[in-house]
């Protein structure tokens, strides 16, 4: 065999083989682990969050690679948003920029999505005064 | 690169002799077996003498009692099926063993819709079947007993000589799935018990694309595929001929060559599992260790802290070829039904492995996998939420327990909200 064939697609290969923002934050402003009832999957977003602007993202998945590479891109996307755009952060979203999974797969970028969401009401329960308030770095 | 095929129990290569049998049954000698003249006439000789090969291999009393099929499956389907259909006045009851393959799992889930009953005998922790399990659940209405020679997830081997004694006693026909033995274990229909037997040249060096099921006379079955009467009226469907010619050299091959591909595979099989467990730490093996007990072929694995499908696509990208029991893997989310039926913990069905060996695999290859999947192994711990909080003392470890933390289980179940299946 010469050529190289892929379960996945080259982008979602290439984020489970080289997986961005893999780790822990110290001193994390917010923590979102959760698990897929459906397939045992389980991730953790961390979050370092200023002014109101998540600074930097990382991630730790049990799973299968398109979990990995699920996680991967969610928190490629979302650094350098606000809480208040974040919070409305949907799978989709990693589905378009990996350029798509497999029907089965779906529910992995599902998971990103609650990972991110979860991390995000830690993040607000500390901080309850982030919370309903107009967003000051959001502009008018 | 480096590539390493330890997944011989989806496919093996077909042996270049093999090759040769078919060549001339594709261009050449192209007629239909059941055609009248010269061109038909020649391929049913080339046909008889494969049935009498694969009869030799099974110790069949007699050639008239080995069926064609198009693969393991079909065979299964028409045994389970072809059996529950031509007794269902005498009864609609079946026992099986809970870990069979899903060709009889699920063809006995269709039997159930149509008003059978069945019932699955239990394994133990190694899958290995109680003969009295299957004798306590015999009723007068069972008309059929399946239990396999071996499993194919796990590789443990049945004591099915015991169970064809029960089913003889009982009078009950007793079918034998050998897809995961033939070639690897001798196969002999008549000191098993076995009414009913099925495998496929493909997992002994012969072409995909046909299936064997033995049949005696005490087993009555009706074909299951309605048209012509070909395969003595239990099989309709014009005959794969290249595939049946080279599946009976291969089984003729695989007659003479077992001892030496058994005593192959078992040398690599310890060496594998051996450097494996000395390098990686939380790896245990899924069912019997290597010995009497087990398939020499047949590795079966569970890294804790992380999930099947990573480590299957690792290991691919690196060149090594596995399959795995993992939810991730499987198209339907769920664990491999006979890794339940063990009573694994869901963790390390989520963390599962199956290598399995042939006869061209060096050991050389196997210092490679060891030195590949302990690297893999690192990476993926590295990423798993689960190692880091197996190291804070969240979660424990099944396989060596330290008596801190939680179970993985019951952490993933208070997280997802749901109890893991």
């Amino acid at each position: 065999m010469s050529e190289t064939y892929t379960l996945y697609n080259e982008t979602v290969m290439d984020h489970f083989l080289n997986p961005r923002n893999m780790g822990d934050i110290k001193d994390a402003d917010g923590v979102g682990e959760v698990g897929a009832a459906a397939c045992g999957d389980i991730m953790k977003i961390s979050l370092k969050i200023r002014e109101g602007r998540i600074e930097d993202a990382r991630f730790k998945t049990f799973g299968c690679g398109s979990a990995i590479a699920s996680s991967s891109m969610a928190t490629e996307l979302i650094k350098g948003r606000t809480v208040q755009e974040a919070m409305g952060f949907t799978n989709q979203e990693v589905v378009t920029a990996l350029g798509g999974l497999p029907p089965v797969k779906i529910h992995c970028s599902v998971l990103a999505e609650e990972a991110l969401k979860a991390a995000l009401e830690d993040y607000i329960k500390r901080h309850p005064e982030a919370a309903g308030k107009p967003d000051a770095t959001i502009p008018a | 690169m480096t590539r390493v095929f330890l997944d011989h129990q989806s496919a093996t290569p077909l042996l270049p002799e093999v090759f040769e049998e078919m060549k001339p049954y594709f261009m050449e000698a192209y007629g239909n077996p059941s055609s009248l003249h010269q061109h038909g006439l020649r391929v049913r000789d080339a046909m008889k003498k494969a049935r009498a090969r694969v009869a030799a291999f099974i110790n069949a009393e007699s050639e008239e009692e080995i069926f064609f099929t198009s693969d393991g499956t079909e065979s299964a389907n028409l045994a389970i099926k072809g059996v529950a259909y031509a007794n269902e006045r005498r009864g609609k009851h079946l026992v099986v063993s809970a870990i069979e393959h899903p060709s009889v799992m699920n063809s006995v889930e269709f039997l159930e819709k149509q008003g059978w009953t069945c019932a699955r005998a239990p394994v133990d922790p190694q899958g290995r079947l109680r003969p009295e399990a299957i004798a306590e659940a015999i009723t007068p209405q069972t008309t059929l007993i399946a239990v396999h020679h071996v499993n194919h997830d796990i590789g443990t081997i049945e004591p099915i000589a015991q169970i064809g004694r029960i089913a003889a006693e009982k009078g009950v026909p007793f079918y034998v799935d050998c897809e995961a033995s033939a070639g690897w274990l001798p196969i002999d229909v008549q000191a098993m018990g076995a009414n009913l037997v099925s495998f496929s040249p493909h997992r002994f060096y012969g072409p995909k694309g046909v299936g064997v099921l033995y049949r005696n006379r005490k087993a009555r079955i009706v074909s299951i595929l309605h048209g012509g009467v070909q395969e003595g009226g239990r099989r309709a469907g014009t005959e794969n001929v290249p595939a049946i010619v080279g599946g009976g050299l291969a089984a003729e091959i695989a007659a003479r060559e077992l001892p030496r591909r058994v005593a192959r595979t078992a040398l690599l099989q310890r060496r594998l599992w051996e450097g494996l467990k000395a390098r990686i730490p939380y790896i245990r093996l899924n069912g019997p260790e290597p010995g009497p007990e087990r398939i020499s072929t047949n590795l079966n694995l569970s890294t804790e802290f992380i999930e099947g499908e990573g480590q299957l696509l690792s290991l691919d990208i690196s060149g090594v070829a596995v399959a795995s029991g993992s939810s991730c893997v499987s198209k339907s989310l769920k664990i491999s039904h006979v890794l339940a039926a063990i009573g694994l913990d869901h963790a390390l069905a989520q963390g599962n492995i199956i290598m399995t060996l042939g006869q061209d695999n060096t050991e050389q290859e196997m210092d490679y996998v060891v030195e590949t999947f302990a690297k893999i192994v690192t990476k993926l711990r590295a990423m798993s939420p689960m190692w880091e909080e197996f190291e804070s003392g969240v979660i424990d470890s099944v396989i060596s327990p330290t008596g801190r933390g939680k179970s993985f289980t019951d952490h993933a179940a208070s997280i997802s909200g749901k109890p893991a299946h």
